[in-house]
């Protein structure tokens, strides 16, 4: 019981994660159409970029939050390099493959191949119904959670939230009111960094990151974007929680080496599932 | 200044304007002028470079000739409504307002009572004509000097076309707001609108007052279709 407790915590820690990267894909795409592979950069360069600020001398939390707006400045970069010109919105996916590849090629050239990481939040691990707990992972479940809910607040609730659903509902539209289509997909893209940089500075003190991390955590955070079709960021959360639980619950309970194949699984079980039901919408009409 | 009719300077003037799509000529030499508060029409057939000219007017397209003075703010009512269709009908109100100072669409409500009721429900979720209402709405919350719409009665069933016209005609009267009414219903677009120019293939084949253009053989012939019962 306490044992499945303890993956429950981590699978909703790593949930919390894949949610940030979902929700960074679920806001580019919004806006910009464009499905940005490059979002498990933004995790490793922020988790990088922090742990060379700790090296450095600069305080814990300073450099979090610079490794935060780092991170959103790489996001604004991409978004530049991708939106450039008026690219297909296959070309510009594959540009995202390319920038993801990129920024590898650069952390492994900056940082090495070893796996990195830095202590988080110090104190005592917290009990909890017979298992302890370290206070990073209620970090990382609180901070996610809050960055999450003020996300959404900004997308539904104000002014330069609704414009940006009026790029995505249509952009011909938006430009006749006079609203910068351009200027909110580099946004979109800068609050995508943003969101990658905030998973990257939690996580690495729990799991240890490497240069080519990226791939398969951008791989996660499509899934469960996909879970709300790449437009819903509640979904989003709701398919980060699911991947994020059923990971640690198979690497805890069958192996480690399948932890990754079975989410793939079922994300594609979930897209035949959406695409069936899009078929029946379709027969009804 | 009390600036009723053409007399005075026009709002909106259009000088020897010149549009290309790639070598393909869209717009060849068109000039025209919408006085303050004028209602004109801009009739002409499918193609005849009506969208590509409001698209110019409002900045989507680049004119490679010509000019256009504008003495004051220019809002597109686009073809087709293009609305905001994941939004609410209060939203794509406010959005229309990106550029100006005042968000408040109580003024757009008092207008179209009807939308009031409807401000919470999608803009996907509403029929044609209150597309077209919210379409309109979202434009004068621009607060705008002229309106350029593009082809009002698309789509539309007559009755609700005479009620949006009955709109434009008492919001033109009431404000003095300048329309240019741009229409592929030549017979509706005289009727609203006192002087009209006649587009085709990119120039401008004739203008005047729309009574005159009305028994005009050539416009009778090609837009009004040619037996008129009036």
């Amino acid at each position: 019981m306490s044992v499945l407790l303890q993956y429950l915590v981590t699978g909703v820690s790593r949930g919390f994660l894949f949610a940030l990267l979902a929700t960074g894909f679920v806001v580019i795409y919004r806006v910009t159409k464009v499905v940005n592979f490059a979002q498990g950069a933004f995790v490793v360069l922020g988790g990088f970029i922090a742990y060379s600020l700790l090296g450095a001398g600069v305080p814990q939390g300073l450099s979090e939050v610079l490794a935060v707006l780092a991170s959103a400045a790489i996001g604004l970069l991409f978004g530049v390099v991708t939106l450039l010109g008026r690219m297909s919105t296959i070309a510009s996916l594959i540009t995202t493959i390319g920038l993801a590849l990129l920024s590898e090629a650069i952390a492994m050239l900056v940082w090495g191949t070893t796996p990195l990481t830095y202590s988080g939040l110090s104190g005592h691990d917290l009990r909890f119904g017979g298992i302890f707990v370290q206070p990073q992972y209620l970090l990382l479940i609180g901070v996610s959670f809050v960055v999450l809910a003020s996300l959404w607040l900004l997308l539904d609730r104000t002014y330069v939230g609704k414009a940006m659903t009026a790029c995505a509902s249509n952009p011909y539209a938006a430009r006749l009111t006079g609203i910068n289509v351009k200027a909110m997909g580099l946004l979109s893209f800068a609050i995508g960094g943003a969101l990658g940089g905030v998973g990257g500075v939690l996580i690495m003190p729990l799991f240890p990151i490497t240069y080519d991390s990226d791939v398969n955590l951008a791989i996660l955070g499509f899934a469960a974007a996909i879970v709300g079709s790449l437009t819903s960021p509640t979904l989003a959360l709701a398919g980060g929680l699911i991947f994020g639980i059923a990971e640690e619950l198979v690497a805890g309970y069958w192996s480690q080496a399948n932890e990754t194949a079975v989410a793939l699984g079922l994300m594609i079980l979930l897209l035949l599932w959406q695409s069936q039901r899009r078929q029946q919408a379709a027969k009804l009409i | 200044m009390n600036g009723t009719g053409a007399a005075t300077a026009p709002i909106l003037s259009v000088d020897g304007l010149v549009v290309r799509y790639g070598a393909a000529i869209a717009l060849e030499d068109v000039s025209l002028e919408v006085g303050r508060g004028e209602m004109v029409a801009l009739i002409g057939a499918n193609g005849a470079g009506k969208t590509t000219l409001l698209n110019t007017l409002s900045g989507i397209l680049t004119p490679s000739a010509g000019t256009i003075r504008c003495a004051g703010r220019l809002a597109h009512v686009p073809e087709g409504r293009e609305l905001f269709f994941d939004l609410c009908v209060d939203d794509n109100l406010r959005l229309g307002a990106w550029k100006a100072s005042s968000r408040d669409p109580a003024r757009i409500y008092e207008l179209f009572p009807k939308l009031r009721d409807l401000s919470r429900r999608k803009a996907g979720y509403l029929s044609g004509g209150e597309q077209q209402m919210v379409a309109i709405g979202r434009a004068l919350m621009a607060g705008p000097d002229v309106l350029a719409i593009d082809e009002l009665s698309q789509g539309l069933a007559p009755i609700v076309v005479q009620e949006i016209g009955r709109y434009l005609v008492r919001l033109n009267a009431e404000t003095g707001l300048s329309v240019l009414l741009v229409e592929q219903n030549a017979r509706l677009a005289l009727e609203l609108c006192a002087r009209a120019y006649v587009l085709e293939t990119g120039r401008v084949a004739t203008h005047g007052p729309s009574a005159l253009l009305r028994d005009e053989p050539a416009v009778r012939s090609a837009y009004l279709g040619g037996h008129v019962t009036t």
